[in-house]
């Protein structure tokens, strides 16, 4: 049994989700969006971790585990509609497919 | 008795395969409207041979189909109730309608609305039919209506043509007027009798109400305004020669044989009510009296042959109304009984005539008809002299004796009545036979070269309802003239005769004059018809302009023109003036605010990726700052 | 044994940002695989031996290859430059979601924990128990991914005709025909 500081983990999975939150926003390449929502995901699991690591259960571990099942589907698709959106508009930048305003 | 709602349920299974299936061949079409017609006059003969041989104990029968409303103490369901006063309605109506559709798939062959006018059949079939066998007033409220919404689309079927249109409209607001009264004492005996269960209702009333109080006259003169205008009664009978706009077959069903009794029923059913109430009943009486004779007068002047027996129609009701109001409700029964028979018969047979006219429904142009269309026209001459009510046994004369002798002698009637009800005998005499005349007899005017009166589609339905509009008497006649009883012992129990009958010499006397009053009528219709052909004949193309007298009542006593001034262009003022107002500016207001919350809404939507996850964002930052600071 | 936290912690931190702030795509995957190997560090110092290893192999190797593939795939070239005041605002909301966060973090009693690793076996009993059916949603949301991401990478010819009406006005029609073509293929 040893010490842990929980509470420095918790800080910083919120950094990282901060910096993955900016990155969305700031971000116009739609690979880099996918990226920075990658970056949300893990910041979350790091979160579940350290939060079931600190009960002495496994449950946040299998929450980790669901999030990565959730980030691999996410991920097949985001890619596959990034080379649609690619082949179509010649373009990665998300400001080019802005045709869906009101 | 367990069959009892497949008899409503057949026509209504008809109009959905007719609406829902989509290009039906018109064989099919026909098949599925008139067979579904026909089941259910099979059902409903099986019906009364079995409530002949086993009557149910109490005298009638009732069948829950299922349970409509349950609210607390507040129970409706969807029942039909049968005893011998609905089992003589379904009996007419089936078999009357049946012959109708039988005839329509004749009559209506190549026209584009062939399954529509089917479907509408069907529909209206059905609708009166939940209307007579209702166990409680909203059910009958839903038939009612049911009517009402099918008279007027049959009234307008050819809606192409705007009169006709306007005919529909006026037809459907007109009754509406009554519908409304009528949903109001409808109301009125919910809220202080507590059920909407017609027995119940009326067993109530008789032991909670005292006779001639003021609920009860209420009660009584809202139903009877219903009544009035389904009826097509004084003041509220200026729709029915109009609703002629519609196909002959919807004349006959409709606008002679069923709906329009509807009145007829609806007071005969709450007959007890009407006990309660004498001013009602006496001015039920009055109504009806006062009907016959306006449109007798009217029907003797009108040119156009459907017309002359939509106003004939009226007065045949007046005399129904005369019935109630003086306590004979069985006598009224049978009159409708008879009245269905040969005044459907004389409308398809008037039909048949229109078709061989080419659809020239002017009488003037007619003439000499009787060898080019015989078949309408003996059957015509059965309807005619049924309706005329000359003996001997000819079935409008034992109901109409029937009514006479009841207006002779029952305590609500006397001899005021009595006379003015034997004028109404001589006038429809009269009407009926220069109908006749004008139309079969004299020389030829202004007949097609080919005549084409209708195959046996048309011929059969004809002289099948010939049959009983010519021995349908014998089921009821006079005490001289046999006694028998049939009809009357029937419908005792549910419909009670108004008191003891006079002696058998009265009665005698009574029928024989009525008798010599109606062969003067048709003397004087006979010189009236032919004095008009000649007349036709002489001017040929001049229109005759004819005295103010008979202006005024070829257009029906002139209510037309009086609603119009009294109501019509009032009322339409009021709607111009008052096309702003408040309700307007709140619906408009709505309407504005909806729009600029568009215009705000949609500058949001700007189709960028960033923006919306920024939006998100700061959503997910305002939470967590709730959570967290609050 | 607490440094270990620390300087993995650290070194997340700083890949985290160098991800974001990287123009060139290849070089930003190759930060955050770092930064996802530290974070599998974290998880290996935290006690959860089995997610560190999963951190490593299903992440960072399978479906950060994936990204690459795409990218070489595409080659999309050198991503436009961000300016400095494009950062302005999303820093400050960052800022903001952070500063909540810690202060809640901070606010809580927990400041330390005892440590005890957990097996795979714990982590197999709680899925294949309690989570069974977690499990199985899991596994149709994977169905569906690999279904849709099959039809989204289908051959696209078919789209060909729409092509002229749905381009930026600016875009030469149908230069993009060909090209799709190549690609699908």
């Amino acid at each position: 049994m040893r010490q842990y500081p929980i509470d420095y983990g918790l800080v910083l999975s919120a950094v990282l989700f901060a910096i993955g939150m900016a990155g969305v926003f700031v971000r116009r390449n739609v690979i880099f969006v996918l990226l920075c929502i990658e970056i949300m995901l893990n910041a979350a699991g790091l979160a579940f971790v350290l939060g079931g690591a600190r009960w002495g259960q496994a449950d946040g571990q299998v929450m980790f585990i669901f999030i990565l099942a959730m980030a691999a589907a996410e991920v097949s698709v985001g890619l596959a509609l990034i080379m649609r959106m690619f082949h179509r508009f010649k373009s990665l930048d998300t400001n080019e497919i802005a045709r869906m305003k009101g | 008795m367990e069959l009892l709602w497949l008899v409503p349920a057949l026509p209504l299974l008809g109009f959905a395969l007719l609406t829902l299936a989509r290009r039906l061949v018109r064989g099919v079409a026909a098949l599925i409207g008139v067979g579904s017609i026909g089941l259910s006059m099979l059902v409903t003969l099986w019906i009364a041979y079995s409530f002949l041989v086993s009557p149910p104990q109490s005298g009638a029968a009732s069948d829950t189909v299922w349970s409509w409303i349950a609210l607390g103490d507040f129970r409706v369901s969807v029942a039909f109730y049968l005893d011998s006063f609905s089992l003589v309605m379904i009996l007419v109506i089936t078999i009357v309608g049946f012959f109708i559709h039988l005839y329509s798939a004749g009559y209506m062959e190549g026209d584009d609305g062939f399954a529509r006018f089917f479907a509408y059949m069907n529909l209206f079939t059905a609708s009166m039919l939940i209307l007579v066998l209702a166990d409680n007033l909203l059910l009958l409220l839903v038939g009612w209506e049911g009517v009402g919404l099918c008279s007027y689309l049959l009234i307008g079927f050819w809606y192409r043509d705007p009169a006709n249109a306007r005919a529909a409209v006026k037809a459907f607001v007109v009754t509406r007027t009554g519908d409304a009264a009528m949903l109001v004492g409808f109301l009125l005996l919910f809220t202080s009798l507590g059920t909407l269960n017609i027995q119940d209702l009326l067993s109530k009333a008789v032991s909670q109400w005292p006779s001639g109080s003021g609920i009860a006259i209420a009660a009584a003169a809202l139903i009877l305004a219903g009544a009035l205008g389904k009826s097509a009664q004084l003041p509220l009978q200026t729709w029915l020669p109009d609703a002629m706009a519609g196909p002959t077959p919807v004349s006959a069903l409709i606008h002679a044989a069923t709906m329009v009794t509807a009145g007829v029923y609806l007071v005969a059913r709450t007959h007890a009510i009407f006990a309660l109430a004498p001013p009602v009943q006496l001015a039920v009486g009055i109504i009806g009296v006062a009907t016959l004779l306006i449109a007798g007068f009217s029907a003797i002047t009108q040119r156009d042959i459907k017309r002359v027996l939509a106003y004939s129609t009226m007065s045949q009701i007046g005399y129904m109304f005369l019935a109630l109001g003086v306590g004979a409700w069985g006598a009224a029964l049978f009159h409708f009984v008879t009245h269905a028979f040969f005044k459907s018969l004389l409308f398809l047979a008037a039909g048949s005539v229109i078709l061989a006219m080419h659809h020239e429904q002017d009488l003037l142009k007619m003439g000499g008809l009787w060898k080019r269309a015989p078949v309408a026209f003996w059957t015509f001459l059965v309807g005619a002299l049924a309706m005329a009510a000359v003996p001997p046994l000819i079935s409008g004369f034992s109901s109409k004796d029937w009514i006479l002798s009841w207006v002779w002698s029952s305590p609500a009637g006397g001899p005021v009545l009595y006379v003015l009800a034997l004028l109404g005998v001589l006038l429809t005499a009269t009407y009926t036979a220069r109908l006749v005349t004008l139309a079969f007899f004299g020389r030829e005017r202004d007949v097609p070269e080919h005549v084409h009166p209708g195959g046996a589609l048309i011929a059969v339905p004809l002289i099948v309802l010939a049959v009983p509009a010519l021995f349908l008497g014998l089921i009821q006649t006079p005490r001289s003239l046999g006694g028998v009883n049939l009809f009357a012992s029937f419908v005792q129990g549910v419909l009670p005769e108004p008191g003891a009958e006079g002696p058998p010499s009265t009665e005698l006397l009574l029928m024989a004059v009525s008798t010599l009053v109606a062969l003067a009528g048709l003397v004087l219709g006979w010189a009236l018809g032919v004095s008009q052909a000649r007349a036709h004949l002489a001017r040929r193309e001049a229109e005759p302009a004819g005295s103010p007298l008979h202006r005024f009542l070829l257009s029906g006593w002139g209510f037309d023109w009086l609603y119009d001034r009294a109501i019509v262009g009032p009322y339409r003022w009021l709607a111009r003036i008052n096309q702003s107002d408040v309700a307007d500016w709140i619906a408009r207001g709505f309407a504005a605010l909806s729009r600029l919350l568009n215009r705000l809404l949609s500058l949001a939507q700007t189709g960028r990726l960033r923006w919306y996850a920024t939006a998100l964002g700061i959503g997910a930052v305002a939470i967590v700052a709730m959570v967290v600071f609050l | 044994m607490f440094p270990v936290f620390y300087v993995a912690g650290l070194v997340a931190l700083v890949s985290t940002v160098m991800v974001v702030t990287r123009r060139n795509p290849i070089h930003a995957l190759l930060y955050f695989i770092l930064s996802l190997v530290a974070v599998a560090v974290i998880f290996l110092d935290a006690g959860a031996p089995f997610v560190a290893a999963l951190e490593v192999i299903i992440y960072a190797g399978a479906i950060m290859v994936l990204f690459i593939f795409v990218v070489m795939l595409l080659n999309p070239g050198v991503a436009l430059v961000i300016r400095a005041r494009e950062w302005i605002g999303p820093a400050i909301l960052s800022l903001l979601l952070t500063l909540g966060i810690v202060y809640s973090v901070v606010g809580s009693t927990i400041k330390t924990m005892g440590i005890s690793a957990t097996t795979p076996k714990d982590i197999a009993m709680a899925l294949f128990g309690p989570y069974l059916l977690g499990v199985e949603l899991a596994s149709l949301l994977l169905l569906a991914g690999l279904v849709a991401a099959y039809h989204l990478g289908r051959r696209i010819e078919r789209e060909a005709p729409a092509r002229g009406a749905s381009l930026q006005p600016g875009a030469p029609v149908g230069s993009g025909a060909p090209s799709s073509r190549k690609e699908g293929a």
